[in-house]
């Protein structure tokens, strides 16, 4: 198997990004459930670095000529849904903070006297 | 009993003469009806990072503190929580920047009782007291009008003027979501929405900044777009 640079540094990146994960659960940082997601998820870049013919045949799957169009397409649609949500989590936590905080002002309110 | 909530972030300079402004048309407020006095002031002091709490206290007013600055809206809804729980009957919101002629209560109460309104607005434009700069006048409120008649349904004279009076009913009925500057087109909406009884009254606006630019006028539509995409209703 012949790999390029460009392929070696993608996986010695994949294999540092699972390294990293393995750290993050040790110490507890994330839940199982986040572990298995990223571990799995890293493990399939590098498969497919490493083997980048699969992707050409689900690109013919779905009608698409080249593998690599099939990586930028669906990576694309992935970011733009994850940046969306984040942004929503974002506006739930702050508006749990305002709740947060205004219950905490009203109830320092209360003893006051008029 | 009348609730004039005012909400303060880093006022310290302004708010004592604004508050004892509010103070002083007790009277004038006891002869439109007796029963609305004694006035009750809660300032919510929007996190601030000066002296605007303590100034506040010294005036002998109600000071809510919240911990961390929330923004305007944030601020207008906790002043109006606590109002509803401390048996008001109508709420006036009003701003601590010294911006607002006190008198202009007075007048609003009394058109309000006159006419039966739910909810009263300021506007800069029903007659000449207001200095407003030009390329506020000629660009960025005709815009916003515009806006705000697209996101409300309501065709209003004026935008985004922080001067308002609402009966408890109507009060009962508009929860403040945004935290942000863009609660003017939420209070709007939510007016239209649930068809009160609405009139805008003079008000005077002296202008100590520029108030909303344009960058602000942005993120305030930015957020009510976000907000339509996020969330039903």
């Amino acid at each position: 198997m012949h790999l390029s640079i460009i392929q070696v540094l993608l996986l010695i990146f994949f294999i540092g990004a699972i390294l990293k994960v393995a750290g993050w659960y040790l110490v507890k940082e994330i839940g199982t459930g986040m572990m298995m997601f990223w571990t799995i998820f890293w493990l399939a870049a590098g498969m497919i670095t490493a083997f980048p013919g699969v992707t050409s045949y689900f690109a013919g799957l779905v009608g698409i000529g080249r593998g690599a169009d099939l990586i930028i397409y669906v990576s694309l649609v992935v970011l733009f849904f994850a940046v969306f949500r984040l942004l929503v989590k974002v506006e739930r936590l702050s508006r749990e903070i305002t709740l947060l905080t205004r219950r905490e002002a009203l109830k320092e309110g209360d003893g006051q006297k008029k | 009993m009348l609730f004039i909530v005012v909400p303060a972030y880093n006022e310290a300079k302004t708010i004592g003469s604004v508050l004892n402004g509010l103070i002083a048309i007790q009277d004038e407020v006891a002869q439109i009806d007796h029963k609305l006095t004694p006035i009750s002031i809660v300032v919510v002091d929007d996190g601030s990072d000066d002296d605007t709490f303590s100034e506040a206290k010294s005036c002998g007013v109600i000071v809510l503190r919240h911990a961390v600055n929330r923004g305007q809206g944030a601020a207008l809804q906790t002043g109006n929580e606590y109002a509803l729980t401390h048996g008001a009957d109508l709420v006036v919101h009003f701003d601590a920047d010294g911006q607002f002629d006190p008198a202009d209560v007075v007048t609003a109460l009394g058109q309000m009782r006159k006419d039966g309104l739910d909810v009263v607005l300021g506007s800069r434009f029903l007659d000449r007291r207001s200095s407003i700069p030009m390329t506020k006048r000629m660009i960025i409120l005709p815009v916003s009008r515009m806006v705000n008649f697209l996101f409300s349904g309501l065709w209003l004279t004026d935008v985004h003027n922080g001067f308002r009076i609402m009966t408890r009913n109507a009060l009962l009925k508009i929860r403040i979501t945004q935290d942000g500057m863009a609660h003017n087109s939420e209070i709007v909406c939510q007016i239209n929405d649930k068809k009160l009884k609405l009139a805008e009254v003079p008000v005077k606006v002296v202008y100590n900044e520029y108030g909303q630019g344009i960058r602000g006028g942005m993120r305030i539509l930015g957020d009510l777009i976000f907000r339509m995409f996020c969330e039903k209703g």
